[in-house]
């Protein structure tokens, strides 16, 4: 978890694929680590490298200009399919701070933001503006809800109140659960 | 558990949610909601448990916890000659953490050893631990089956399996209903697997986010707890958070007598408050669709994404996009072919969608006393142990090894391929399983997720084929 972050300012990496799922992210053959740091290097697996392991030239990780960008702008319904939380574990070691699209599965949403990796659901036109422009200066100011990028977008997001509270605040939403003990204590005995 | 009294219809979903919130949704902060059942296995747990080491946090309520492993262990018979299964160093060290993070927390864990290890929501139903109003969550995506029960039923993370363990709670927003009235009833041959790829293909992959779907109508009631759980176990596939149907007497009879299920007095009260578990006849839905049972065919899937499907005898429909055209590529088929006649190397019959007894039979039924063809292989591969020995009881593994299917121990096999079990690159793999992405069942594989009866149909004829008429023949000869 990050901590008290507010600032997202970088270029934009664009893949402009619809519906890619957590098995593309993250391949299940990565999976049987007890560990969560590491995964960077196994991003994308399949698309980036070749089967001898060597870069594919044409993938867009690939490019130098790709090099440092924190911001991913993906095609619809972005990590979709397993719950895996190795997805924003392994966009994260790569260097992703935050993932744009029109749409965002619903388990991996909630496990980029128990991560500090901002899922930032846009509308079309925002989301055109930035699919067609790859390596778009792109400003994501949490504390004012607030997206721009060039001098193309300037627009208002919504983030989940509580997760936006935790990242700014670099508060564990376990430490709030753990908090309610006494309500979840009042709840058991009401139930048994 | 408290009851809900409210005058106005609601749903199942609502009636559910409300019986487990513990400190109600605001708009600044979600509500915490009780879990009743969590289910945990060997991948998406470790760094949980390591959170709570960390923190010095025990486990909340073990009572409610039951883990297995099903995701790493190898099912090929020949890695488990020794009575114990090979496995990979990491894939061992993984396994083997699970055992000591249940020891220490005090985890019941269907192990290894254990007689009634199996796929987690393959023996979630058949231990009688999943029941209807439950809340269940488990590391994986699929967590959806259980929902067959009427209980709402989900995937999460691992920061979430960790929330779990040390408080039995979530943070969640209370997600939106979808009601998918199946009007009519299923023909001959076509499955609660040919439903769900028909619904997937209605709704996308992507058009059930932020919903619940409640399962609905005649074709529903008509149908057994099996085919239920492969329904619900797909609603991940269209994007939904889980899917769900109304228990009634049908899931009252396949609890009766299951070992985790309650018993004498507190099963007749169980199965009154149970009968009260139903959306009421007014109740609004966020988001209703129908769909006719009777008019569905075999479906097959031809991309990389579950949502790509077309019917048995149907052609390759896709679009002009990067996507379709990507997933053409991947797969080496083209717009507008008919899909049946397609080559096959593979098929996998298993997965937690596929695996239980009813599948096993229905795949018997096509390769009873025919063979598989030459250069395809085929696996068969149960949900549990349990299964595997009520399959071989009924003399199923020989039908299959007869046929010269392979017959093996349980577990996620080549669904999720991490545990020895793979196909070979730019192989044809039909699979029960549930999802077709690239890569998904070894790198380069090329899978077409289907029903068991069309998958034993294409072992048989080594190419996609349409298994109604190997029943209709299968029918005249018995």
């Amino acid at each position: 978890m990050s901590t008290g972050f507010s600032m997202i300012r970088s270029r934009s990496v664009v893949l402009p694929i619809e519906n890619i799922d957590t098995d593309q992210i993250i391949p299940a053959r990565f999976l049987t680590t007890t560990h969560r740091e590491g995964l960077g290097r196994n991003l994308f697996q399949d698309w980036r490298y070749n089967d001898g392991g060597e870069p594919r030239p044409d993938f867009i990780l690939n490019h130098p200009a790709s090099e440092g960008c924190e911001v991913l702008v993906a095609g619809r319904n972005f990590g979709c399919g397993s719950s895996r939380e190795h997805a924003p574990w392994a966009l994260l070691d790569h260097g992703f701070r935050a993932v744009i699209s029109t749409e965002i599965a619903d388990i991996f949403h909630s496990n980029a933001l128990r991560n500090g990796l901002l899922a930032l659901v846009v509308e079309d036109d925002v989301h055109e503006w930035l699919m067609a422009r790859p390596g778009a200066e792109v400003t994501i100011d949490l504390e004012e809800c607030r997206l721009r990028a060039g001098d193309g977008v300037d627009t208002d997001f919504h983030i989940e109140p509580f997760a936006r509270y935790c990242l700014l605040n670099g508060i564990d939403p376990l430490g709030y659960l753990l908090s309610r003990t006494p309500d979840i204590e009042c709840y058991e005995a009401r139930s048994s | 558990m408290s009851r809900t009294t409210n005058d106005s219809p609601t749903t199942l979903l609502e009636k559910i949610w409300r019986q487990h919130v513990v400190v109600p949704e605001t708009g600044d902060t979600p509500a915490v909601l009780y879990i009743d059942l969590h289910l945990v296995h060997e991948v998406t747990s470790p760094q949980a448990f390591s959170v709570l080491r960390r923190r010095g946090v025990a486990v909340r309520r073990p009572d409610r916890t039951l883990a297995t492993v099903d995701h790493s262990i190898p099912t090929a018979p020949e890695r488990w000659l020794q009575g114990q299964p090979i496995m990979e160093g990491q894939a061992a060290l993984q396994v083997e953490t699970l055992g000591h993070n249940c020891s220490e927390f005090g985890i019941p864990l269907l192990g290894i050893d254990s007689e009634h290890r199996g796929i987690v929501h393959v023996i979630g139903p058949e231990q009688g631990a999943t029941q209807p109003g439950m809340t269940i969550v488990c590391g994986d995506s699929h967590t959806t089956t259980h929902g067959a029960f009427g209980a709402l039923a989900f995937g999460i993370g691992t920061t979430e399996v960790g929330h779990v363990l040390a408080t039995q709670c979530l943070l969640q927003r209370r997600p939106r209903s979808l009601a998918v009235n199946v009007e009519g009833h299923l023909g001959h041959g076509v499955t609660a697997k040919d439903l769900a790829l028909a619904v997937i293909d209605q709704l996308g992959v992507g058009g059930g986010t932020g919903y619940v779907i409640e399962y609905r109508g005649p074709a529903i009631r008509a149908m057994s707890m099996d085919e239920r759980m492969t329904l619900c176990n797909m609603s991940i596939e269209a994007g939904a958070r889980a899917g769900m149907v109304g228990p009634d007497d049908t899931t009252f009879e396949y609890l009766a007598g299951r070992p985790m299920a309650p018993r004498g007095e507190a099963w007749d009260r169980a199965v009154n408050h149970w009968r009260g578990l139903r959306s009421d006849a007014d109740a609004e839905f966020d988001r209703e669709v129908s769909i006719d049972a009777g008019e569905l065919e075999p479906h097959i899937t031809w991309g990389t994404d579950p949502g790509m499907v077309t019917t048995i005898n149907g052609n390759i429909v896709s679009d002009s996009g990067d996507r379709h055209r990507g997933a053409l590529a991947y797969m080496d088929l083209e717009h507008g072919r008919e899909i049946a006649g397609r080559k096959v190397d593979m098929v996998f019959i298993g997965s937690c969608t596929n695996s239980r007894l009813s599948d096993l039979r229905l795949a018997a039924a096509i390769l009873r006393d025919r063979r598989v063809a030459p250069g395809v292989r085929a696996v068969v591969v149960p949900g549990s142990q349990r299964v595997k020995r009520e399959a071989e009881a009924e003399g199923l593994d020989r039908v299959f090894i007869d046929a010269g299917a392979e017959w093996h121990e349980s577990g996620c096999s080549l669904c999720i391929a991490m545990n020895g079990d793979l196909a070979a690159p730019g192989h044809y793999v039909v699979s029960t399983s549930n999802r077709n992405f690239e890569g998904r069942q070894g790198s380069g594989a090329r899978t077409l997720l289907a029903s068991p009866l069309t998958a034993a149909a294409c072992a048989v004829a080594g190419v996609v084929a349409d298994p109604r008429p190997l029943l209709e023949r299968a029918r005249r000869i018995a």
